[in-house]
Parts: C-alpha cells; sequence; structure tokens
C-alpha cells in the first residue's frame, strides 16, 4: 500500500523536459536519471495533511513586520511616485478597486521599439484636457459667452469640434487663438457651469494617463505611466499587447479575466517583497492569489472577501462580526459542519489536518 | 464521541418552555436569610454556583451541574433587536391586510428555482397586494427597533399579529425554516445561574454579574407593566413601560446599540451583556474558543548558554520541580518510579502525585512518601518531575511563524532562567534583554512522539518561507569563524590542540606542528562535502573533500538567514547532523575568540589627519554643489526632470548630491580605517555596517523625514534661529559631524525628528502587519494538502490542482528547487 501511495505521482513536465534535455546533453542513461529525479521529488513532495494555508499566511506577514510603512518612494531615476512596502502589499490582498497610485508598463511592439518612438508615443498618451490647452478663460456676460485662448494654435480646430460634439445648445467659433463659445442661458450659474464643463473634456491622449516617463530595460523601451487605462493603451498600434501591463487588479480582470488578474497579484505581492530584499516562496503568494481568484472574481482578503465566505458559521463568527454572523445561521437555520480547523479547536476537537486528519493506520498483516 | 455539527436555530415559545425547569416570577433574589428565592432569578432549580450546594433539579455539585434554563413570561411581546432588520424586511415582502407575499404569480414563475435573498424578495415586492389589491404603506424602520406605517407605530403586538399569519407556503418560498413570529419575543428565556455567577465579597456581600442586574430590571419593569395593565391605567403609562421594556429586553442583547443610551450599573459603568459577552478580541470567541488557556506550562526569562545543544533548553530546577510527566507504572519502571516516590516532591528528581487506577489522585509529600512508595503496583500514574531529556514545547511570543513553537530537550539547571542556545534565538527572534518564553510539558504520549517527529528543532533549520536554514551561526559566532578562517590566521600545535580539544575531545588530531585557521575548520566539516560559494565579499571560497581550501567563512557561508554552506550540509546530511555542525562551529568560533581576545573600542573608529581632511573636502564640495543647485533653483535655471516642478526637481537633485556624498565618504573611510576589531565584525557580516561606521567617525549624513529633507517647523524655516527663508543644507537637517565627534544641538534636534519618525513608523507598522496577518490566516487556515495533492478547503472545494503548481514542499527542498543538472552531475 505505502509503495504504490509512493509511486503514484507524476513528475511535473518542466521536470521530465528539463531530464529529457539534459540526458541528451550529457549523453546519460534517460531512464537511470528520470528515476533519481523521481527520488529527489518524492522527498520533497508535500505531505497530505499540511496546512499550507497557515504556512502561506505566515509566510508572507512574518516578513511583513519587517517592511516600511513609507507610503511612496521613486521608482528608477526617472521617478515616478509608487505606493510600496507594507501599505501596498495591504492594497494587494484588499483588492482595492483603485490601487493608490495607478501605474502602467508600457512595452513596445519590436518594429517600434525605439527611443524616438517611446518618447513620441509617451508625449501622446497623456490625456490633454481643455484645461490644459488654455491660458486665459473669460465669462462674457453681455454677450453670454464664455471665451478662451488656446496655448497651441493648431489645436483650435480640434477643440472647436470636441467642444461641438460634447455640448448641446452652444456655438462655437474661433477667432485667430481664441475660441468663443455662445450659450443660450442667461443665468451666470449656469454659465458658471459650463464653463467647467468645458475645461474638463478631453481634447486628446489617453483617459486617465496624467504623466509618461521613458525608460530603457536591456533591450527594451519602457513607457512607465502615472495613471492607468488598459483598454484604451492596447489599442494603440505601437504597443505591445503581449507584455503591456498595469498594477490595477480590477482593470486586469476586466481587460484580460481572471488568470491574468492572477497573475498580477502574484507579480505585485512578489515585487512589493523584492524591493524590501525580503524572501518568500512564490508557492505561497501564489496559494494567496489562487483564493482571491478561484470563485471567478477577484475578492479581498478579509471580512467581506474570502474570510467573510468561508462556509463555517463558527469560523466566521469567530473571525470578524461576531453577532452579524450568529444572527444570520440562526435565521436561515445554517448547520456548521465542523469540517475547518478553528470549529474544532472551539468545540476541543482534533484538528482535521497533518497528524489529525486520519484516525489510525493498522497493518495487521505485519 | 465526536461533535459532528452544529445547528443554527431561533428558539420557539414551545422550547423555551420545553427546555425550562422553572418559572421565574419574583423580583426578588435572596430572602432575609439570604438563601434564594424559589421563582427569583437565582432559583436554586437554575444550576448551582456555591460549594458543597446540589442542583435541585440535578443533583450534581458545582462543576458537573452545567446549570438549566428558566423562563419569563412576557406581559406584553417586545422585538428582539438583532432580528429588527429581519422582521422589517418581513413586513415589506408581505401583504399588510392579507400578509400574503406582494409578488404576482407571474414573476414567482420567473423566479422559480432560483435562490434570492430576502432582500432580492424586498425590492420584487409590489406596492398594490396582487391578491387583495390593498395599497401598502410606507414603512419606516427607525433604528434600533421602532416600526412606523404611515404615520402610525406599529406596536410589537401588531407586528406578531401579523407574522403569525403568513403561510408556511410563503416562507418556504422565501427559504425560512422558521416561525417569522418567533423573532418577536413574548418567551425570554432566563440562563442558567452558572452563565451569570454572584460573587461573595470578603465582606459576606452578594456582588451579582451584570447579566443577572439586566435580567432583575427587565422582571421588574415586566412586573410593573403587568400590575399597571391589570389595574387599567391610562395608555400612556402602558406605553411609556412598554417601550421601557422594550429597551430592557434590547439592551440585555446588546448593550452598545447606536441610538440607545446604553444601560448602566449603580457605579455608573456600563453593563457587559450578551453580545458584549462574545464580542471582541476578549469575547467568548477569540478570547475562550479560540485561545484556550493551558496547565503544564511555564514562563521566565531567557539568557544565553553558549554550552548547550541547539535544541535544549535549560530548564531551571524549581520549574523542573514544579512541572510534572505522567508514568504509567509498570513491572519494567516500578523500581526506578518508586526511589522518585522516595524522593518526593521536594527533592529533584522526585514525583508529585500518584494517580491510582481508580482515578483518585494523591499527592506526594513527605509524610506519606513512603507509604505511597509501597503501594504503587503496575497500572498506577505517577507524576514524576522533568528531567534530562524530556521533551517540551518552547515558544515566544509574538508567534509569528511555525519555528515560534519548536520542541526542545530538557536540561535541568540552577538559577531562574530558562537558558537558550544562541543559534535557537533566530527562529524565535528572541534576545536576551529581559525577554520571557513559555514551556509547555507534553502530557500523553501521542503529543509526545508528535513533538519529537515533527517539532524538533532540527526539523526546523530549513525555513518554508525562503527554502534556506533559519538557524545558523549568529554575532560572535560569525565573528570567530571569519577571524579563524582568514588566510594569515596560524595556529601552534599548543594552540589549536587547545582549541579543538574544547570543542571535541575524540577527533583525531593531524600530527604537525602548526594548522592554518582554514585547517582548523575543515576537521568539523564532513569529509566528502565539496561546495564553490562567492562570500560576501564577493571572494570565491571553495570547499574540496571537507577541506576548506580558499576564502573566508562568513555569513553567507553559516550565518542564520543566509548560511550556504549550512543550506547544502542541511540538504546533504539532514537536520540532526546539521543541528551538531552548527553546535560544533560556533562552540570553536567562540573559544577561538576566548584564545585570541576579542574586543572593541571607539578607538576603532580613530581617523587619520588625512583622512579627516578629505572628508571635510568631499562635505565641502557637497555644500558646494547644493549651493550650486540652490542658486539654479532662484534663478530659474534648473533643467527641469519630467514631471517634475521645479521644487521637487531641486530637492530630488539635492538628495542625489547628498547621496553620493555620503558614498565618496564610505570610500575614504574603507581607504583609511585600519583592520581592526569593529571592521572584522562588520566585514564578517557578524554585526554593524558601513554605514554605522560612517555615522559614528565621519558624518551623520542628511536626516530625512516622510523620505524628504527636514523643511518643516516654523514658518518658512525650521528652527528660530535661522533666516526665514535659509536654504543652506544646515538649516534643513545634514548633520556634517559624526556621532562620535559630537552634533551641534540642530543637528541633534533633527536627528531626534528622524528618530521620532521611525519609533512612529514601528508602532503603527507591527499594528497593520499584525492585522494583516489575522486576515490573511483567517482567509487561508483550512486549506491543506489532500492525499492526491491538491489544495482545499474545509468545503472541500479545490483551490489548486497541485499543490504550490509543482507539488514541491519550500521547507523541504533547497531554494532551485530540484537541480536536475546537480542529480546528473553526481551520476
Amino acid at each position: 500500500m505505502s509503495e504504490q501511495l509512493q509511486t503514484d505521482f507524476e513528475l511535473p513536465t518542466k521536470l521530465v523536459e528539463e531530464v529529457e534535455e539534459i540526458s541528451r546533453e550529457m549523453k546519460l542513461n534517460k531512464e537511470k536519471l528520470m528515476e533519481e529525479v523521481r527520488k529527489a521529488y518524492q522527498q520533497g513532495r508535500f505531505e497530505p495533511g499540511e496546512s499550507i494555508g497557515i504556512i502561506a499566511a505566515q509566510s508572507i506577514s512574518e516578513p511583513s513586520t519587517q517592511m516600511t510603512m513609507r507610503t511612496y518612494h521613486f521608482a528608477g531615476i526617472a521617478g515616478i511616485k509608487v505606493t510600496y512596502g507594507l501599505p501596498r502589499l495591504i492594497e494587494i490582498f484588499d483588492a482595492k478597486k483603485e490601487p493608490e497610485t495607478p501605474m502602467m508598463t508600457i512595452y513596445l511592439k519590436k518594429e517600434y521599439n525605439n527611443a524616438n518612438d517611446a518618447a513620441k508615443l509617451a508625449e501622446n498618451l497623456v490625456e490633454r484636457k481643455v484645461l490644459n490647452l488654455t491660458k486665459k478663460i473669460s465669462l462674457n456676460l453681455n454677450e453670454n459667452s464664455i471665451e478662451f485662448e488656446v496655448t497651441d494654435k493648431r489645436k483650435v480646430d480640434l477643440i472647436c469640434k470636441v467642444v461641438k460634439d460634447n455640448l448641446k445648445n452652444v456655438s462655437v467659433r474661433a477667432k485667430e487663438d481664441k475660441i468663443i463659445i455662445v450659450v443660450k442661458t442667461e443665468d451666470v450659474r449656469e454659465l458658471q457651469k459650463l464653463k467647467e464643463k468645458v475645461l474638463d473634456l478631453q481634447i486628446d491622449g489617453v483617459r486617465g494617463i496624467r504623466n509618461a516617463i521613458v525608460r530603457k530595460e536591456g533591450e527594451d523601451w519602457i513607457i512607465n505611466t502615472i495613471g492607468t487605462n488598459l483598454r484604451d493603451t492596447l489599442n494603440i498600434k505601437e504597443v505591445d499587447e503581449r507584455r503591456t501591463y498595469t498594477n490595477d487588479i480590477h482593470e486586469t480582470l476586466a481587460v484580460f479575466g481572471i488568470e491574468a488578474a492572477r497573475n498580477i497579484i502574484i507579480r505585485e505581492a512578489l515585487k512589493t517583497m523584492q524591493e524590501q530584499a525580503l524572501d518568500v516562496d512564490i508557492r505561497y503568494v501564489m496559494l494567496a492569489a489562487d483564493i482571491m481568484t478561484f470563485g471567478g472574481d477577484v475578492s479581498s482578503i478579509g471580512r467581506y472577501g474570502v474570510a467573510g465566505a468561508k462556509t463555517s458559521i463558527l469560523s466566521r463568527a469567530a473571525f470578524e462580526e461576531t453577532i452579524k454572523h450568529l444572527v444570520r445561521a440562526s435565521i436561515r437555520n445554517e448547520v456548521d459542519n465542523l469540517q475547518g480547523i478553528f470549529e474544532n479547536v472551539m468545540i476541543g476537537q482534533v484538528v482535521p489536518a497533518g497528524t489529525g486528519m486520519f484516525e489510525l493506520i493498522v497493518r495487521p498483516e505485519e | 464521541m465526536k461533535v459532528e455539527k452544529i445547528e443554527f436555530s431561533v428558539l420557539s415559545p414551545e422550547m423555551i418552555k420545553n427546555m425550562a425547569v422553572a418559572k421565574i416570577t419574583k423580583t426578588e433574589l435572596y430572602d432575609q436569610e439570604g438563601y434564594p428565592i424559589e421563582g427569583g432569578l437565582m432559583d436554586p432549580r437554575l444550576g448551582v454556583i456555591d460549594p458543597g450546594v446540589r442542583c435541585r433539579t440535578c443533583g450534581g455539585s458545582v462543576g458537573e451541574c452545567y446549570g438549566h434554563f428558566g423562563y419569563l413570561e412576557l406581559t406584553r411581546p417586545v422585538i428582539h433587536v438583532h432580528y429588527s432588520k429581519i422582521i422589517f424586511a418581513f413586513l415589506k415582502m408581505f401583504c399588510r391586510k392579507c400578509l400574503r407575499i406582494l409578488i404576482d404569480t407571474k414573476d414567482l414563475e420567473k423566479i422559480k428555482g432560483k435562490r434570492l435573498s430576502f432582500k432580492d424578495f424586498v425590492t420584487m415586492a409590489k406596492k398594490k397586494c396582487p391578491y387583495c389589491g390593498t395599497e401598502q404603506k410606507k414603512l419606516k424602520l427607525i433604528k434600533p427597533y421602532t416600526f412606523i406605517e404611515g404615520t402610525e407605530t406599529l406596536t410589537p403586538s401588531t407586528i406578531r399579529e401579523r407574522l403569525e399569519k403568513i403561510s408556511e407556503e410563503d416562507l418556504n418560498l422565501i427559504g425560512l425554516k422558521i416561525r417569522p413570529e418567533w423573532l418577536v419575543i413574548t418567551l425570554l428565556p432566563i440562563p442558567p445561574v452558572t452563565v451569570r455567577p454572584s460573587i461573595t465579597l470578603e465582606t459576606g456581600e452578594r456582588s451579582e454579574d451584570d447579566l443577572t442586574h439586566k435580567l432583575v430590571d427587565i422582571v421588574r419593569i415586566n412586573d410593573r407593566l403587568k400590575e399597571n395593565i391589570d389595574l387599567g391605567a391610562p395608555d400612556f403609562i402602558i406605553e411609556d413601560l412598554w417601550e421601557l421594556l422594550q429597551y430592557h429586553i434590547a439592551t440585555y442583547f446588546d448593550n452598545e446599540l447606536t441610538g440607545v443610551p446604553p444601560a448602566r450599573h449603580r457605579s455608573g459603568r456600563i453593563l457587559k451583556t450578551l453580545s458584549q459577552r462574545l464580542k471582541t478580541k476578549e469575547g467568548r470567541f477569540r478570547g475562550n474558543l479560540a485561545g484556550k488557556r493551558v496547565n503544564f506550562s511555564a514562563r521566565t526569562v531567557i539568557s544565553p548558554d553558549p554550552k548547550i545543544d541547539v535544541d535544549e533548553v535549560g530548564v531551571p530546577m524549581v520549574i523542573a520541580k514544579e512541572l510534572t510527566v505522567p508514568v504509567r507504572v509498570n513491572e519494567g519502571n516500578i523500581e526506578s518510579i518508586k526511589k522518585l516516590v522516595l524522593n518526593g516532591s521536594d527533592t529533584w528528581p522526585g514525583a508529585n502525585y500518584v494517580i491510582r487506577p481508580d482515578g483518585r489522585r494523591k499527592k506526594i509529600t513527605e509524610l506519606n512518601k513512603e507509604e505511597i512508595a509501597n503501594e504503587i503496583a503496575p497500572g498506577y500514574i505517577v507524576e514524576r518531575h522533568l528531567q534530562n531529556n524530556d521533551i517540551v514545547l518552547f515558544n515566544r511570543q509574538p508567534s509569528l511563524h511555525r519555528m515560534s513553537l519548536m520542541g526542545h530537550r530538557v536540561k535541568v539547571m540552577p538559577f531562574k532562567t530558562f537558558r537558550l542556545n544562541l543559534s535557537a534565538t533566530t527562529p524565535y527572534n528572541a534576545d536576551f534583554d529581559g525577554d520571557e518564553m513559555n514551556l509547555h510539558v507534553p502530557q500523553t504520549e501521542e503529543a509526545k512522539v508528535e513533538i519529537e517527529n515533527l517539532l524538533m528543532v532540527p526539523k526546523h533549520i530549513r525555513s518554508p518561507r525562503f527554502s534556506g536554514p533559519i538557524i545558523g551561526a549568529v554575532r560572535d559566532h560569525i565573528t570567530g569563524l571569519y577571524l579563524l578562517t582568514k588566510d594569515d590566521t596560524r595556529l601552534s600545535r599548543e594552540e589549536f590542540t587547545q582549541l579543538v580539544r574544547a570543542v571535541d575531545s575524540k577527533i583525531e588530531l593531524p600530527d604537525k606542528d602548526s594548522l592554518s585557521g582554514k585547517e582548523v575548520f575543515s576537521l568539523f566539516l564532513p569529509k566528502d562535502l565539496s561546495i564553490e560559494f562567492k562570500s560576501s565579499s564577493g571572494d570565491l571560497v571553495v570547499i574540496e573533500n571537507g577541506r576548506l581550501v580558499k576564502g573566508v567563512i562568513d555569513k553567507v557561508a553559516v550565518g542564520a538567514e543566509s548560511g550556504k554552506l549550512i543550506n547544502k550540509i542541511e540538504k546533504i546530511y539532514g537536520g540532526e547532523f546539521t543541528k551538531r555542525f552548527i553546535y560544533i562551529i560556533s562552540k570553536l568560533a567562540i573559544e577561538f575568540l576566548m584564545q585570541m581576545g576579542f574586543s572593541i573600542s571607539i578607538s576603532d573608529q580613530d581617523l587619520s589627519e588625512v583622512a579627516r581632511r578629505e572628508i571635510k573636502e568631499i562635505i565641502e564640495k557637497i555644500r558646494k554643489d547644493v549651493d550650486e543647485i540652490n542658486m539654479q533653483y532662484m534663478r530659474g535655471e534648473l533643467k527641469l526632470l519630467v514631471g517634475r516642478s521645479p521644487k521637487e526637481t531641486l530637492n530630488h537633485m539635492i538628495k542625489n548630491i547628498l547621496r553620493n556624498g555620503l558614498n565618496d565618504v564610505q570610500k575614504v573611510l574603507e581607504k583609511y580605517i585600519k583592520d581592526n576589531s569593529t571592521l572584522a565584525m562588520v566585514k564578517s557580516g557578524a554585526r554593524g555596517s558601513l554605514v554605522n561606521l560612517v555615522q559614528t567617525a565621519a558624518m551623520v549624513g542628511q536626516e530625512m523625514v516622510m523620505g524628504e529633507r527636514i523643511e518643516r517647523g516654523y514658518y518658512q524655516r525650521t528652527f528660530p534661529h535661522f533666516k526665514k527663508g535659509t536654504v543652506s543644507l544646515e538649516a534643513t537637517g545634514f548633520v556634517s559631524r559624526g556621532f562620535k565627534d559630537g552634533i551641534t544641538p540642530f543637528e541633534f534636534f533633527f536627528d531626534a525628528i528622524n528618530s521620532r519618525e521611525s519609533l512612529m513608523d514601528k508602532s503603527l507598522k507591527t499594528r497593520h502587519s499584525g492585522y494583516m496577518e489575522r486576515r490573511l490566516v483567517g482567509a487561508l487556515q483550512d486549506l491543506k494538502v489532500e492525499y492526491d495533492g491538491t489544495v482545499r478547503d474545509s468545503a472541500n472545494r479545490i483551490i489548486q490542482f497541485l499543490a504550490g503548481e509543482d507539488g514541491l514542499d519550500p521547507s523541504k527542498i533547497e531554494k532551485v528547487g530540484i537541480d536536475v543538472r546537480t542529480i546528473a552531475n553526481r551520476l
């Protein structure tokens, strides 16, 4: 029985490939090498019953006591303000709707992977509103109009068009670098409101991107942006959609789906810890990312996410919001089947993990 | 026997009545003689809390009788506060007249088979009853328990009447298995006295539990309400009393309701009622059920002992005499156990108790020890003192990872502290500045076996976090080995004999007149070990067949949390051997240091005139550069960095100058400082860094707060001693002196600002990361690896198909995983 258990597993494909490659390369007996690798693999395997979750939680949080609390630092020489350290890690596991410092890392397609194209693209990426393109704004109360001077004459026509497209009941005319918008209302307050609205209109660039910085990494020219808009960015022809990513988990989920979101969680969490020279095995970060995403949606680690969605009432009640969970359980006539760790600790029974997972194995023949 | 499941539900009035043993009617607790009144809240039928008294219901004494419920018949029904939101939902869901669900048949068809929440039903509810056509009035819930329909207040009685009329059919539809009217209380269960024991003070006065106080209020108001109704009192009086009863029952369940003043004790203290007992860290759930208190444990200060083994713990004699291990007497051990019994409880090794086969426990005293020694026979259990090599658990809080609780072997010692080998401090994160640790003695064979096989220190040398050794040489061990294995260390025959024999009395000594330090170290390496790696200085370290051929042993080789050599040894020879190895090399290091003498001095950081001059020049250059940049900034000539304001650019550039300046100073220091003890510690990685040296010997550098130079304080200046708008380095937190020379008062204050920031940062950090750990554990605790290699949660949902995606346990493999190439090379 035990013999059978030990051999009853498959080597991960990566190892098998490696064995094949190396045995070919070093002209070794493949079978023999495979046997040795299997032995080594068998020795390194997780034992059934291992409380991998608790070890993962400890492995992630034990080093986090050594992390900085300082919220920002400036990444790279160019220096973009980025949340890092413990606050960033908490943000990731909280699955916050928007990261505090949203950021994209844009890679370029091969044919555009040069300094010139990168710089040009970076400039075009930044969102510009009417506000960013005007120098003087005034309200003409006699004619019920808004007048403003544009910094760049070439953009006048574009601005006029955008204003026309977006606002109703106005007439727009341009006079050299001046644009005059005549409004049909008499109300000054209405006029003020309209002014704000005009200034907020997007003229060019990608919505939500506040800044873009070019940087070289190895062979690649990379554009880092402050602010993120993955969907629109991916539609730009120069952008390499295979490598470009954002640090916004939910945006990744919306654009690429759940597997990508999981990868972003792993990548960001690991990066945050490695920045602080903290060494955590990727397997545990993957487990944390898996528990956050295995339902098909990104749920946070905490009372409104994974911990609040546990099946055990007692376990939930012991975690947070005790009364709420007990009241809910009573009204729905719920049953706690005592399958978890916490529940069994509570009622003083052996926990169903590790050596408590089985009762007793007897081999009468020996 | 095993508890299989726990079902949650709402008590019906019938159940309350059935499980009760007494009906509570009286407001008084005790009669004149001080005996509990029957029908009062301390009714003797509700259980016993006084020793020597038997329970009137079950006949059990204190400890045997868990207590019995009573009940109180409420004169008027009241709302259960915790359910008021749900009651509100029901009121909105069902017609106010015919009490049928306010969803027409068409919609019902649509939702057939779907699982909807109460909220969904409420949103679907029609304004007009589709069955009887009654127009529904606007309902309002004034939290916590007042319901208003239109303009009228709904009394709990009307609510209950309505809820009673809801048909079973409709309840099935919304998935409710209980009767909704049970949420309006008519019978109040009275918890047993054992739940709310009264304490007798020294004065003989009785002090009642908070719950009893609250219940007394409830019974009293209930009584008053009844009297007034019977007397035919005016409606407003009855309504007031009813409201008061509602208030008391609401605060009985939860005394932290928003919008309701909390019920107070006579002294003004806020009462702890039912919800408060369960909630929070100290509450029943987290305080008592999740965290349990234990016997057979000890706690005291820890102190270092380099001579006991890594997996040993020195236990003070007094503690060893108090903690016991139960031993079952059999024919083989009866003689030795008799000896222990005869030693009594005051002489170590002795025994404290015997447990007879019938379960009776007897204390061993000076008077009865002989008698007991004669009495014991196979089948008896003797609780003997803790002895050497007993297995115990040792723990230091905060228990951040599994290595915070490990199994050790006992070594009974004089004095009153736990003794710990220095290499064992890293996993516990302990030091000896007053740290205390806990010790637990396993009481069953199963527990002992589990500790021996899973929890002993050697099994935890490799940390699961980063697949590397967490136990290794620390501090002086590293310095010692570094100095020993340096290229120019040679020991005469006398010296190396002395050294090696102090560590190991059996090892064979080479027949040579002198040995190099490397050769001495090699004596303790396994003979078939070969490894190459880079030391912390970047030089190659070569070990060939158990001989250290090249390089020095430093932190990278043997240090805790890094140790390449230890990592290798653990992989090849296993935990037990590694433990021995760590013990031996650390002893070797300490012996070597003791022979050679090792101490540090302030003069280690003395700098020559030349060095001082060079450093001064660097500081002057920093000043000049910064002034230059400042001038550029003020003239507006500064070349801006992308996406930065002029001010930000300025700060960024100044910070760069300062950082480079400090690096230059460090280089000067490296160039001029002589090879001395302090430097040996830094170079070996044992303690301290070059930055520390620079800060003491040369200059402290720029003080930063929130990652910026200090600019805050007074209006436009940091101290009132500067001119407004001063931009000089001195006024913005630059400390150009070293600690050894002393710093100016300004510099001192800048340093204090920085220190305060890091202090606050630290305390904030522990809180945040502590909570993060709790949440992570909460989310991940039920995940375990199953026999098929999958990771599943307690509901048997698969989280990962193969644990860790390759099935490999980081605490069992090397960091690189399974290195096929190495295996191939070996073949």
